[in-house]
């Protein structure tokens, strides 16, 4: 067993691991944090997607003595402290992004990390970098159009020039 | 009028829990002193099962119990069950083989649970199953559906030819007349492929058992609680149902797959009493789900369309052969014959129909109902027949379906295979279709397109589908085991707060959010003060589950229903407040009020009165809950069309869709998002199957498509935004919100209109899925290799 210790969702975290435990084992199960989910066992579903240092990781593919001393940021740390939901997260409501919510956090995790990159994406962006990431209930329509309006938002409510 | 009643697009009340990552899923529970569970697999198709050499793991860390077949049988255990009796055309019901909940003598597919391992750790009981000695002898598999008949390998020693049963629906004498004196008849092969249904979360479960109480408890990932805890009760015989608690938490998508009883929630439960009643949780790897979750589809069909000199159809004659898999799953015997063979009618009103339905035991996995489950391929099948016909006698597609419809004035409906639409309106859905697809204007575009080098074509769909699964004394001539009605309870609190229970189930599909709007509207009281509960035996009245579109047309009824009799409650009890006669007051927007007047009462007011009844008519009950039971008196019927167009690169054979439409028929609706919603989903589904979806086994019986890494989900980058609206909007007659069901027209509809454009585009036929290879070898004239 191996002690880590990590920054995750802003706080201290540490405990006892095996060299084989992921770190999304170590979160849902060392930690209770349960919001990031496992769907799959080859890296391709996108249901574990949290940010290690600032950029989405699949957390199915990283060992939890990979991210030792690493910043980490789940779904449970996304929304202000008093609650209020970060704007991916309300754009996902506002837009029906979301049907059983089982890929929700990855998806959003994930295209926040977009929305740091490229401020300005188009759908065509936004498709191709959704590529890592399944949903099996929404056909990704309105997971498009919330990650859309959620740029837009961000960017002060500036509408995206025309493709 | 009250906000967020129906017809809004009210946002979801489940989103906050989801999208901050406080969703409550089968995994996400842990309870003190779990131990875990994992199961061994048989690697082989078929095998006899000489030994379990449970010594092989004794003494290995923290193992705890390891439990076999022969456990099972010990104990006296039941087998799984299939829950609907079809009978073949000698009147001689299904021949059904035994489906142990661990093998017991033989495996029969790649994935047939073996043995369990239960230890401290998920760790150490992966360890334990992994070095477990397990002793087979390999026998030969009947792998492919084509190759069943005849085999001299039996799936089940007792069932000749591994033909489960031979059905048959509607008049073959009158097909056969029909087709003798038809002007033009159109022909047509085809394979419904093999899909795996892929919910993102994997099936898991969590048996416990209480020996204070002698209670058994199973969180399980299910679209029917109250069906698993019959079946796992009177069945298998775990527990008397009333010691047996089971509870559908969160669930990650079903699409229904989760419909189903499997052995291993069984396993769990039952085996939880063996290591001192810690429970004991089992997660599917997404590796095991594709090998042991019942697939969906794989039919092989030959079909003959009869037509007249006008371009009538005047006869439809369908052969199916359907595989079962290595058992019969909880509902596959009714999959390709009552949901399918009843549909074949299609929106035409072709005057005679035959079909004759074979459905074999292959050693795979069981094959049972996935999203649309019959439908999907009745509609494929009629879809690309009727598009084949009219090209074949130089119709347009459009109008040659527009001919044959059965017209609006004609309803109700009596098919020849069974069934009778209530209602429909079928050259409006077209009409606007065609309309947004801007038909019209697809020459234009294919001209367009050519210049660049690229095939353009056009599809059309127009299916419908048989929904709201009931009526209970109709499926149950059928074969059905079981009723198919739905519950609810209706409880005001003191306060004028609101519990609704409901029997079905939501595992995506909003319940808690369109139920809430049905009650606002019904009640008139603010949306936000209801809460909708569902998915625990121990908080729901006896409910048949979520399945065939059903929730709202049946257990939406017996919402409505309460409410109806709380409103007649509460008209008593305001009569007595206001001095008035009962028949005197209405009831509108939470008000009760004294007809003619101003005197009116607030439904909070009585409710109050009802629960502090100090001042309160004297022969009625205190209280203001109510329940009820619906069971309607026929299917619902969406309908409508869906226009697809593609272009395909004659260069590499592969397909970009342009432009997906879908106009659907739901009659009234609640909720437009949920609805549009819906449809997103069950279009992706669709062109999943017929673009990229495969199961696909070698011919030793191994699955080669078994990761996402060899199966082609849909992605984001493989599917356009799609234009998704509804019209015609005929109410349904079978319950009193008009309402008919929308979760699975879109993957009923689809995969017809994607593959009709291709062959439009291409000008030969491509069997599902048309990847890329495919594409290009039938534009080349190239026959491929078997898969
Ligand atoms: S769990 Fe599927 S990619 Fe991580
Ligand atoms: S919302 Fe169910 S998988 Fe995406």
């Amino acid at each position: 067993m191996t002690k880590v210790s990590m920054t995750i969702n802003g706080k201290e975290m540490s405990g006892e691991v095996e060299g084989r435990t992921l770190l999304v084992d170590f979160l849902r199960q060392n930690l209770g944090l349960t919001g990031t989910h496992v769907g799959c066992d080859t890296s391709q579903c996108g249901c574990c997607v949290v940010h290690v240092d600032g950029r989405s990781v699949k957390a199915c593919t990283m060992l939890a003595v990979q991210a030792n001393g690493s910043k980490v940021t789940t779904i449970e740390g996304l929304a202000a402290a008093d609650g209020a939901l970060h704007p991916v997260q309300a754009a996902f409501r506002e837009h029906h992004g979301l049907q059983c919510g089982f890929c929700t956090p990855g998806m959003i995790m994930s295209a926040v990390d977009l929305l740091q990159h490229n401020a300005n994406p188009t759908e065509h962006e936004v498709r191709e970098w959704l590529e890592g990431n399944i949903c099996r209930c929404t056909g990704y329509h309105n997971i498009v159009k919330a990650i859309l309006a959620a740029a837009e938002s961000m960017r002060g409510g500036v509408a995206h020039a025309a493709e | 009028m009250v906000a967020n009643g129906i017809g809004a697009r009210a946002l979801r009340k489940e989103d906050q829990r989801f999208i901050t990552g406080k969703g409550r899923y089968t995994d996400d529970i842990n309870q003190h002193g779990q131990a875990f569970a994992v199961f061994v697999r048989s690697p082989h198709a078929h095998a006899k099962l000489v030994a379990v050499d449970k010594a092989s793991v004794a003494g290995m860390p923290g193992v705890l119990a390891v439990l076999d077949g022969t456990d099972v049988a010990a104990d006296g255990l039941g087998n799984l069950i299939c829950g609907w009796l079809v009978k073949s055309k000698d009147g001689s019901p299904m021949k059904m083989g035994a489906h142990p909940l661990l093998a017991q003598g033989k495996v029969r597919y790649v994935g047939d649970r073996v043995a369990v391992v239960i230890a401290e750790t998920y760790a150490q009981a992966r360890d334990a199953a992994e070095a477990l000695a397990v002793d087979y002898a390999e026998l030969p598999a009947t792998v492919a559906l084509a190759d069943a008949h005849g085999s001299s390998t039996l799936v089940h020693d007792e069932v000749e030819n591994n033909l489960i049963f031979d059905w048959e629906l509607g008049d073959k004498a009158a097909v056969d007349a029909a087709m003798a004196s038809a002007a033009h008849v159109t022909r047509i092969d085809l394979v419904n492929n093999r899909l795996v249904p892929n919910a993102m979360e994997p099936r898991a479960a969590i048996g416990s058992y209480d020996s204070g109480l002698d209670q058994f408890t199973c969180y399980v990932t299910s679209q029917n609680p109250h069906v698993h805890r019959l079946v796992m009760s009177a069945f298998i015989q775990i527990a008397p149902e009333h010691k047996l608690r089971v509870i559908g938490p969160d669930v990650g998508g079903g699409f229904g797959s989760k419909i189903f009883i499997y052995g291993e929630e069984c396993v769990v439960t039952w085996a939880s009493k063996k290591v001192g009643g810690r429970p004991v949780k089992w997660v599917a790897e997404r590796s095991e789900s594709f090998l042991s979750d019942a697939h969906g589809r794989d039919h092989i069909s030959h079909a003959e369309l009869a037509i007249d000199a006008e371009g009538n159809t005047t006869a439809l004659r369908v052969n199916t052969k359907a595989n079962i898999g290595a058992y019969m799953s909880t509902f596959s015997s009714c999959v390709p014959t009552y949901l399918y063979g009843t549909l074949l009618a299609g929106q035409y009103k072709t005057p005679a129909i035959y079909c004759d339905v074979q459905a074999y035991y292959t050693n795979t996995a069981p094959v049972d109902a996935y999203r649309g489950a019959g439908r999907p391929e009745a509609s494929f099948l009629l879809e690309t027949l009727y598009e084949q016909a009219a090209k074949e006698i130089g119709k347009d597609p459009a109008e040659f379906r527009r001919q044959n419809f059965i017209p609006k004035d004609a309803f109700p409906y009596q098919t020849p295979v069974a069934l009778i639409y209530d209602v429909g309106d079928y050259a409006t859905t077209l009409d606007r279709a065609l309309e947004l697809a801007d038909y019209a204007g697809f020459k234009a575009r294919k001209a367009e397109a050519e210049k660049r080098g690229m095939r353009r074509g056009i599809g059309i769909s127009c299916y419908i589908e048989a929904c709201g699964i009931a009526p209970s004394a109709v499926v149950g001539s059928l074969g059905a085991g079981v009723g198919l009605w739905e519950s609810a309870k209706v409880r005001f609190s003191h306060t004028g707060k609101v519990q609704v229970m409901t029997g079905t189930h939501s595992h995506g599909q909003g319940h808690e959010t369109t139920f809430s709007q049905l009650v606002a509207d019904k009640l008139g009281i603010p949306y936000e003060d209801i809460e909708v509960i569902h998915g625990d035996t121990e908080k729901t009245p006896v409910g048949m589950g979520t399945y065939g579109s059903r929730s709202l047309a049946v257990g939406g009824e017996a919402i409505a229903k309460s409410c109806d009799k709380l409103i007649a409650k509460g008209k008593k009890i305001a009569a007595h407040l206001l001095e008035a006669s009962e028949a005197d007051i209405e009831f509108k927007d939470g008000q009760f009020t004294v007809a003619g007047t101003d005197r009116a009462k607030a439904m909070g007011e009585v409710v109050f009165a009802a629960y502090v009844p100090h001042n309160y008519p004297a022969d009625l009950e205190p209280g203001m809950e109510e329940g009820a039971f619906f069971d309607p008196p026929n299917f619902t019927f969406p309908a409508g069309t869906y226009v697809c167009e593609v272009e395909v690169d004659p260069e590499t054979g592969v397909v970009r869709i342009e432009r997906l439409v879908a106009v659907d028929d739901f009659g009234n609706v609640i909720n437009p998002n949920i609805v549009e919603g819906q449809v997103h989903g069950g279009l992706t589904q669709g062109i999943g199957q017929a673009l990229l979806e495969s199961a696909i086994y070698d011919g030793a019986g191994q699955l080669l498509t078994g990761s996402y890494m060899d199966y082609a989900m849909p992605r984001a980058d493989d599917v356009p935004s799609f234009e998704v609206e509804t019209a015609a909007g005929t109410a349904c007659t079978s319950n009193s919100m008009g309402v008919k069901g929308c979760g699975e027209a879109g993957a009923i509809g689809s995969p017809p209109a994607v593959i009709n454009a291709i062959i439009d585009a291409i000008g030969v036929r491509v069997e599902m899925p048309a990847t890329p290879q495919r594409v290009w070898a039938a534009m080349q004239g190239l026959a491929l290799a078997a898969e």
